[in-house]
């Protein structure tokens, strides 16, 4: 069937997002798409900047990002996009929620204390040697004092600046009462530096400018790199959002128009071309086409699509034009949703993370006693200088600082969300896969979990009958029906008044004769069958009814799937509404031992409380309406994209695609985020057994102490990123 | 040692020139397409008449 001939899809409307900057100039910002290489950059901007009224024209490398400045007419935005995509680029509206690899506000200010600090200890380190390496016969008062003066003067308004991010942290939490961790950073920078100063006023020997300046350079570091992994985490969901981006065609009383996708509502119609990104969830109306799902699903293998499909928003409409109804505007589309997911997810307060918090909250007043306490151990009875005394308080504060422990959970979880995201699966909640790593038992839904939940018609069958059971057949969406007509590949005899009895068959009159085609005990059939397969049979006039058989196909990989679940020790059950041999069957054919079928939905939800009463920790996979409340109750559950939206909204963990393997890769993600979770608790508790010993008999110098502070939270965050590496 | 009333504020006064030029530079957005940056020295700009 070819889409009815619709007028030519008019350009894209650029004109109307054109700015005005503050020299009254026309600005425009573009994303292209396609960019690769130095010489793509000459071209597009060079075949602009040849334009006349073009003041500038600048392309962003590592974003994408097209600046075009311009004086003149605000229509002339149309041409400039035209003369980029002729060169060969694609060309779409920028979309401002994408700031990829540019540099936002919290990055710019980091770079600019680490510049700061790193100037600072640069040249105090320099001022220090002379100081460190002689002494005061060879040196002079006088020198020494003006040495120490001057790495006041280059430390203090040093330490004010690129201090900030831990001052201002600490101070709006003592502001409420409590502490973080950046409360003894903050305390020891200004212990350091003030008795420095002291110090110096007083003509003393020893200042320690260095070490605060360092140690505060050191921190920043290690904060700019914990900065800095939690975004790399996040820029998966960037990819996604972009599609979010650009323009759709709707038809509009047979019109064409072009609108923003954002602008795109609920039950407007749509064409998307070949080629063309699918701009919203929608059904398809007309036309017949493959969609690359890759973007959603991360599958590679196109997915055939017919009318009545539903299609998501991000994925790609590959051979031929398809006419659409929208089902989801664009915010409420799988695609926003799984964003939204991922943030959630990220900022979820999943049981390890509320521990860590509480550990921090708890740490903070532990190690100002502590060093309290060194200050108090080490002038009072030891008999050591207070100054001296002193730093040791201030590297206690520092050295204990449970920066480990407060990045030991959050960026594993950023991780393996964003890990998962890839393979298509969306966990909605933190603590679901902290739930699912601890479960033993796996109960399987059979039909569109088990098995694709599609038909297929088997064994070969007259082509006379064939014919009149498809034509009979086109006039139903059962998804028997389907099954048949698009097994049946010859032509369709054009039946006409058929009638359809609901949840039964259809029949019709044909060349004198009732021709009916339904279930076998509508069409009268009475001898029992052998035969375990779905099934529905035609009935011709008095002839005997012809048979026509069905089977679901397994998934694939469900084998695989269950034979890997199987192998990390857990028991599998499938439970089914179906009959007892026909869910044998696929017991066997998946190596599932316990069965049982013909469930009801009650049946299946006192299974599960049985279960769980035993004191086993359940994952429930299903995607109908009757496994809704197993998904609901169960310690943790999943549910396929195909799945109703009821069993996806009762779900903890979607999984898109047509296979079942993202439930094992899943189960073993998880499994792995709470080793790596442990170990990162474990690297933290070591660190701080031996750090804060060492600190507190004076072993450790306040610098050596930022270094070693920092490198415990590389050390767990390099750890976290095991993650990434697993296949 | 007298030679170092010269030669502190000289090291200083380099110093700040340092940071000085590091802070301009990411004041005028130099690290924003670090990626497009590498790549233009390899472009051949006509010169201009």
């Amino acid at each position: 069937m070819t889409t009815a001939t619709i007028a030519p899809i008019p350009n894209d409307d650029y004109e109307s997002l054109v700015k005005q900057n503050d020299k009254g100039q026309n600005a425009l910002s573009l994303l292209v798409g396609g960019v690769h290489c130095a010489m793509c950059i000459q071209k597009i901007e060079s075949s602009l900047i040849q334009q006349p009224e073009i003041s500038e024209a600048r392309l962003n490398f590592s974003t994408g990002r097209l600046n075009i400045v311009w004086n003149g007419a605000l229509n002339k935005a149309n041409e400039f996009v035209s003369t980029v995509k002729s060169l060969g680029y694609s060309v779409s509206p920028y979309n401002p929620d994408i700031e990829k690899n540019t540099m936002d506000n919290e990055n710019r200010f980091l770079l600019m204390c680490i510049g700061v600090s790193g100037f600072a200890m640069g040249n105090i380190m320099m001022l220090s040697v002379g100081v460190w390496t002689t002494n005061i016969a060879t040196m002079g008062f006088a020198t020494r004092e003006l040495l120490h003066a001057i790495m006041g003067l280059i430390a203090i308004p040093s330490v004010i600046f690129a201090g900030r991010p831990f001052f201002s942290s600490a101070f709006s939490v003592l502001r409420k009462g409590q502490t973080n961790m950046d409360v003894p950073i903050s305390l020891g920078l200004v212990l350091a530096c003030g008795m420095s100063v002291f110090e110096t006023i007083r003509g003393a020997e020893h200042v320690y400018f260095d070490s605060a300046v360092m140690l505060m350079f050191f921190l920043l570091v290690g904060r700019y790199m914990d900065f800095r992994a939690r975004r790399s985490a996040r820029s998966a969901a960037s990819d996604l959002i972009q599609s979010l981006s650009g323009f759709a065609t709707i038809l509009e009383n047979g019109q064409t128009k072009r609108i923003l996708i954002r602008d795109l509502r609920e039950g407007m119609q749509i064409v998307v071309s070949t080629g063309e990104s699918i701009p919203a969830d929608s059904v398809i109306e007309n036309g017949e086409s493959t969609i690359d799902t890759s973007l959603v699903t991360g599958e590679t293998l196109p997915r055939a699509v017919h009318i009545g499909d539903a299609v998501y928003a991000g994925t790609m409409n590959q051979s031929a034009p398809l006419t659409l109804r929208v089902s989801k505007a664009a915010e409420d589309s799988l695609l926003a949703d799984v964003v939204r997911l991922m943030e959630k997810a990220e900022q979820g307060q999943a049981k390890y993370v509320r521990l860590a918090d509480r550990v921090s909250r708890l740490y903070t007043p532990v190690v100002h006693i502590l060093a309290l306490s060194a200050f108090i151990l080490w002038w009072g009875f030891l008999g050591a200088s207070w100054q001296d005394s002193l730093m040791i308080a201030v590297t206690v504060l520092i050295v204990t600082c449970p920066c480990a422990l407060g990045l030991a959970v959050p960026v594993v979880q950023v991780l393996a969300s964003g890990v998962l995201m890839k393979r298509g699966v969306l966990v909605k909640s933190g603590d679901a896969l902290e739930r699912l790593a601890l479960i033993d038992t796996v109960l399987f839904d059979k039909t569109g979990t088990l098995t694709i939940g599609k038909p297929q018609l088997i064994g070969d069958y007259n082509h006379a009958y064939l014919q009149l059971a498809a034509s009979l057949a086109t006039h139903s969406k059962h998804p028997l029906s389907i099954a048949l007509t698009s097994a049946y590949k010859g032509d369709i005899l054009n039946l006409t008044d058929v009638q359809e009895v609901f949840g039964k068959g259809l029949y019709t009159d044909y060349q004198g004769q009732m021709i009916k085609l339904g279930s076998r005990s509508w069409i009268g059939v009475q001898d029992p069958s052998m035969s375990d397969d779905l099934e529905i049979w035609l009935s011709v006039g008095q002839e005997k009814p012809v048979p026509f058989y069905f089977k679901d196909q397994l998934k694939e990989d469900a084998r695989k799937t269950v034979g890997r679940l199987q192998d990390q020790g857990l028991n599998i059950t499938l439970l089914s509404g179906d009959r007892q041999n026909v869910a044998d069957i696929i017991a066997s054919e998946t190596g599932i031992t316990s069965v049982y079928a013909e469930q009801t939905p009650i049946d299946k939800y006192n299974q599960l409380e049985n279960l769980k009463a035993a004191g086993h920790k359940i994952l429930m996979v299903g995607d109908g309406l009757n496994d809704a409340p197993v998904l609901a109750g169960a310690d943790v559950s999943m549910a396929p994209g195909t799945a109703i939206d009821m069993a996806q909204n009762a779900a903890d963990i979607v999984f898109m695609g047509d296979q079942l393997l993202p439930v094992s890769y899943t189960h073993q993600i998880a499994k792995l985020t709470q080793l790596l979770v442990k170990e990162n608790f474990a690297i933290s508790i070591i660190y701080n057994f031996i750090a804060v010993p060492a600190a507190f008999c004076g072993l450790i110098t306040p610098m050596l102490a930022a270094i070693a502070m920092s490198g415990s939270s590389l050390i767990v965050i390099g750890n976290s990123f095991r993650l990434r590496r697993y296949k | 040692m007298s030679i170092l009333i010269y030669l502190m504020p000289i090291a200083l006064i380099l110093g700040c020139v340092g940071l000085g030029a590091f802070i301009w530079s990411m004041k005028s957005n130099q690290y924003e397409d670090l990626d497009g940056a590498a790549n233009r020295i390899l472009l051949d700009d006509d010169v201009a008449q």
